[in-house]
């Protein structure tokens, strides 16, 4: 299974604009570079849910579009996206298995129901999940 | 001809169309795949007809929504 390597950093960022976007679903699109046996997640973009709503999101393809264009630009591979889930749990719902239309990609969800964020990477093939292996690592001790 | 496909440059043969282009990539589910072509979207309706020429860059988007 492909290791998923997120910052810490670039973690509190996510939440924090998460939770700034409350009621409402935030999401956006994760890059990086290749690394042994997976994945390092070097920038997370932060779009606009054009759905503006607390249980559905939607990415405009013009700013996905923007978004690849700078991926190309800093050398940077697409992973896949991110949205959170304001009251439910970090888990693809039916509506998120259905739309997963992209195998290649990561699928991660930030839940916000608790007092505590939690974040799970997810593979979704096939109408199939599995979790990926999303390791939240410190630039202090990974180094 | 070369093409550069999400980011990459690759030779195909001359008069590919879309269609076969999107055969060729192997892409997945393409009627929820919006298309760019040099940063201009390809409408729905000329998916079918589109012809790529020498030079061009295409992107494949996928649908990128969901629920909670």
């Amino acid at each position: 299974m492909k290791i998923i390597r997120l910052n810490y950093r670039i973690y509190d960022e996510l939440v924090e604009y998460a939770k700034n976007h409350l009621p409402e679903e935030a999401c956006g699109l994760i890059a990086g570079k290749e690394t042994d046996g997976g994945f390092t997640i070097e920038k997370v973009y932060y779009l606009e849910n054009i759905d503006h709503a607390n249980d559905h999101f939607t990415l405009d393809p013009k700013d996905q579009m923007t978004a690849i264009k700078d991926m190309r630009t800093l050398g940077l591979k697409p992973l896949g996206n991110w949205h959170s889930h304001p009251e439910s749990p970090s888990r693809p719902s039916l509506e998120d298995i259905k739309l997963a239309y992209d195998s290649k990609a990561s699928y991660m969800i930030l839940s916000l129901m608790a007092n505590n964020p939690v974040l799970n990477s997810f593979h979704i093939e096939d109408g199939q999940v599995s979790k990926e292996d999303l390791r939240i690592y410190s630039e202090e001790y990974y180094y | 001809m070369t093409i550069t496909v999400a980011g990459e440059k690759k030779e195909y043969k001359d008069g590919l169309t879309l269609p076969e282009l999107i055969e060729i990539e192997d892409v997945e589910t393409p009627q929820y795949v919006t298309v760019s072509i040099n940063d201009e979207f390809v409408p729905t309706e000329e998916k079918e007809s589109t012809i790529l020429k020498e030079g061009d860059s295409v992107e494949f988007l996928y649908f990128m929504g969901g629920g909670c």
